[in-house]
């Protein structure tokens, strides 16, 4: 159980980092999938296999497979990469790399300071019908409310994406575009 | 009893309706307008009729709480005594007829003008205010009155606001009554301060025992309340406002500047006697104020040419008589005074509004002349109403009411002030029957149109029998609110005086008619020399309290500001306020730079240190 | 049975998280930014994991769940901003859109 914790995890960490660093975003997507089922094996080696379960299922399949539609609709192409790499300048880093570090120092000191008290894991089996009994049992009201998040979710998706019918936002943000049909238009 | 709130709903209510429809007809507004303080004024019949029945005590009508602030509580309530029904029967019966004569004299400034709603509007909102201010049962109430009327003044004065000197004249009137109006709030604060209310008779009650006699506590609160007195009825040193204030039509001269509003602050002082009485210093100097305003003012009033003016002069000396009477302790003469000088006042100014009405909008005395054959009426009228107010002997009210304060002036040991108060009458004679002389004989210089209608005759009428010994005969029910005279009437020394009071006044007339009757050849030569003629001048400025506040007040005022116009360091410490908030905004707009990663950061960092508080703190 | 420390469980969410936030720092292109957003929200889910697994109860797994809804939620609209972006701007640099500076 330790082995496979620790070496599924070592994958997911690396992985992860080759998605922050990758210029290429279907390289990164594939890296990011990597990571997912790398964590889905952590989560069953803590013996959450319901969890790994949906994490494969949900997260690295659904979710994922709507970023590669993304992706492919983007028209992504070696200029956009290039583009990609000259964005990633090591000058950036610094900054945010230095935060992180002070951040992951502290939250690595309280976990050690307070390491001994913590317990550890035995890894025992979980099924997936206490994690159904608790979510439509005491957490029922919360359930309801991802519910609520769901539907609005939907509703502003459904928004968001829609074409403008007349373009009229559109055109005001391309005002050249506009500019050349009147052109047309006379012209004709 | 519960009635008396009408007499304030009524103009209340007219005054509303008024001011909704300012477009409404000429015959509506003088309707509504006139209605409303007649009702007012039956209210206040019925109300005296039942109070007296009742016993004559004081009544308290509270009608809700005003204030309610932690300690600070003040109530919306009217208090019903002597003293306040008096005012209260002089505002609504003496406002009546003036409204009355408005509805007659308003007509001719009509000029093609929709309606007179304004005028009519401003008129009984002052009336309201004035009985808030004579019924409130707490300073805080009287101030709101006191501020009302202050208002409707400065809104009546500059009725004809075309004319920039009536706007002037306006905020004239309006910031030196303001003056006085600061010194009463300080006043008021210090009280409430001291006592712990504001509720008149609670602090009369109080006051003898919180405050020692002649303390400088006592002393201070006094002169606090009379300086906000001599603003609203001025007396000097804040008089210079009334002459000016005859810009407004002629009812509202005799309204306001006349039988009511300038006579709050002797209201004011009587209502708060007792405490005057704890402040003997400030007590005299009433009775010095209001003697050395009755002569100062005598003297100018010598030397107005325009009618107005010189009634005007004639009311302040009048209110000066007032306060020589509250000053040397004749508190129920001065309010006696009070209510007969209402009457007669108004009769001459209502009368002077007519034959200026007569000689079409001619102010100026010299130019009018030899009117009494043409206006009989009016000069019958004028000749009751100066006669009042010389205190010709027997058969006017005011022989009776002004001597009473002669009288009891020199009773109570004032004998400068009485000698003041003596030549004080010598000089009203005079002035007044000037005023006649001029106005009424000699030789006619304009083509004049008498007044007619019941409008017109009936307020006159009215107000020149109350005007005569008949006036006299009511008996005011001060006994229980106000202290009785310390002299004795009906003693002979008291019959030598009056006597020669009555001559005095009869002297003067004389003096006039020697001057003025005929062929003028005396005053003229008088005038032509050097220095008669710079004593007229003085004379007819007011003897220069305008020019001398000027130089002392506005003058050094200005200069300051000018000479701060640009660099001023006040300005530079106040400026700190606004480049404090625009270095802000800099800082807060740079914040806001619309970037996601920038706030992402922003996010993270504030998540580290509340992270680093919980477990380091 | 053997235990595991908790701590390395939790050292694995918090290195995890990190990363997620770094990569939303540095990257300017959207689709990489709403990627280490997955990151962050995954790494949560781990912590959620780890501490129900140290507790041997549901609990952590329910809040999985419900992360998974709010992540699904967050990709859905995110995706949706990213393609209007895409559309109105002609690119997808997250700094394009900062027309909301004060």
């Amino acid at each position: 159980m330790e082995f496979t914790f620790f070496l599924a995890g070592l994958i997911a960490l690396v992985t992860t980092a080759r998605v922050i660093t990758c210029a290429n975003p279907v390289h990164a997507l594939l890296y990011l999938i990597t990571s997912m089922l790398a964590l889905a094996i952590d989560f069953y080696a803590l013996g959450a296999a319901f969890a790994a379960v949906l994490e494969v299922v949900v997260y690295a399949g659904a979710i994922m497979v709507l970023f590669v539609f993304v992706v492919m609709m983007l028209n992504l192409n070696a200029e956009t990469v290039a583009r990609e790499k000259s964005w990633l300048r090591p000058k950036l880093w610094a900054g945010p790399s230095a935060a992180a570090g002070v951040l992951l120092l502290a939250m690595l000191w309280a976990l050690i300071s307070g390491g001994a008290e913590m317990g550890g894991i035995t890894g025992a089996e979980l099924s997936a019908r206490e994690v159904g009994m608790n979510l439509f049992g005491p957490y029922v009201l919360v359930v309801e409310l991802a519910a609520f998040l769901l539907l609005a979710t939907l509703v502003v998706a459904a928004h968001i994406g829609r074409d403008e019918p007349n373009g009229v936002s559109d055109a005001a943000a391309r005002g050249e575009r506009v500019t050349s049909n009147v052109q047309v238009g006379e012209s004709r | 009893m519960s009635l008396l709130v009408f007499t304030l709903i009524f103009p209340l209510l007219g005054a509303i309706t008024l001011s909704l429809f300012p477009r409404m007809s000429y015959g509506a507004a003088r309707t509504i307008g006139t209605a409303s303080v007649g009702l007012s004024a039956a209210t206040f019949a019925l109300v005296a009729v039942f109070w007296s029945w009742s016993g004559g005590f004081p009544f308290i009508q509270t009608l809700w709480q005003w204030i309610d602030a932690g300690d600070f509580q003040v109530n919306f309530g009217l208090y019903l005594d002597g003293l306040s029904l008096t005012m209260l029967g002089v505002i609504t019966g003496v406002g009546f007829l003036i409204h009355l004569f408005a509805a007659w004299y308003m007509v001719h400034d009509l000029d093609g003008k929709p309606g007179m709603a304004r005028f009519f509007a401003y008129m009984n909102l002052f009336i309201v205010a004035m009985l808030l201010l004579v019924l409130g049962d707490n300073l805080l109430l009287l101030y709101l009155g006191w501020e009302g009327v202050g208002l409707c003044s400065y809104l009546l004065i500059g009725y004809y606001y075309e004319t920039p000197a009536n706007a002037w004249a306006a905020f004239k009137a309006f910031i030196i009554t303001r003056i006085g109006d600061v010194f009463l709030a300080i006043g008021l604060f210090l009280l409430y301060v001291v006592f712990g209310t504001l509720n008149i008779q609670a602090i009369l009650h109080a006051a003898p025992s919180v405050m020692t006699q002649g303390s400088a506590l006592a002393n201070i609160a006094a002169l606090m309340v009379l300086l906000g007195a001599c603003g609203k009825s001025a007396q000097l040193p804040l008089q210079t406002w009334l002459a000016d204030a005859m810009a407004g039509p002629t009812p509202v001269s005799a309204l306001i500047h006349a039988a009511t509003m300038v006579t709050a602050g002797v209201y004011l002082i009587a209502r708060t006697y007792g405490l005057f009485l704890l402040a003997p210093t400030v007590h005299e100097l009433v009775a010095v104020i209001g003697a050395v305003t009755l002569v100062i003012a005598g003297f100018a009033a010598l030397a107005q040419t325009d009618i107005k003016r010189a009634i005007a002069y004639s009311t302040m000396s009048q209110i000066g008589y007032m306060f020589l009477a509250l000053g040397v302790g004749a508190w129920q003469a001065a309010i006696f005074h009070l209510m007969i000088h209402a009457f007669f006042k108004s009769l001459l100014f209502l009368t002077a509004g007519s034959v200026i009405i007569a000689c079409h909008h001619e102010q100026n005395i010299f130019k009018m002349g030899g009117l009494r054959r043409k206006l009989p009426f009016d000069y019958a009228m004028f000749i009751i109403g100066g006669a009042a107010l010389s205190a010709l002997p027997l058969v006017t009210a005011g022989f009776y009411s002004k001597d009473a304060i002669i009288w009891e002036t020199l009773a109570s040991g004032h004998g400068l002030l009485w000698a003041a108060a003596l030549f004080g009458a010598l000089v009203t004679s005079i002035y007044t029957f000037r005023l006649i002389f001029v106005v009424f004989h000699g030789e006619e210089k304009t083509k004049a149109h008498a007044g007619q209608g019941l409008a017109h005759h009936l307020p006159l009428i009215v107000l020149a029998v109350l005007s005569t010994f008949i006036g006299a005969m009511i008996a005011l029910p001060l006994d229980g609110v106000l202290p009785h005279e310390m002299a004795e009437a009906g003693h002979w020394v008291e019959l030598f005086f009056e006597v020669l009071a009555a001559i005095v006044a009869l002297v003067g007339v004389a003096i006039a008619a020697l001057l003025y009757l005929g062929s003028r050849k005396t005053i003229d030569t008088l005038l032509a020399s050097e220095r008669g003629q710079r004593t007229w001048q003085l004379f007819h400025g007011g003897l220069g309290f305008d020019g001398l506040y000027d130089r002392v007040f506005v003058r050094p005022f200005l200069a300051t500001a000018k000479a701060h116009e640009k660099r001023d360091w006040i300005e530079t410490v106040v400026n700190i306020v606004p480049a404090l908030s625009r270095g802000a905004n800099t800082g807060l707009a740079a914040a806001q730079s619309g970037r996601l990663r920038a706030y992402a950061m922003i996010m993270f960092a504030g998540a580290a240190v509340i992270l680093a508080l919980l477990m380091f703190g | 049975m053997n235990e595991l420390s908790m701590v390395y469980g939790m050292g694995l969410a918090a290195l995890l998280f990190l990363l997620g936030f770094v990569g939303v720092v540095i990257r300017r292109n959207t689709l990489f930014v709403l990627m280490c957003l997955e990151i962050m929200m995954n790494s949560a889910g781990l912590a959620f994991i780890v501490a129900g697994a140290r507790w041997a109860g549901p609990d952590g797994n329910t809040m999985f769940i419900l992360i998974i809804a709010v992540a699904a939620a967050e990709a859905a609209i995110g995706l949706g901003l990213l393609l209007q972006l895409q559309k109105r701007f002609r690119t997808i640099d997250i700094d394009a859109a900062s027309e909301m500076h004060g």
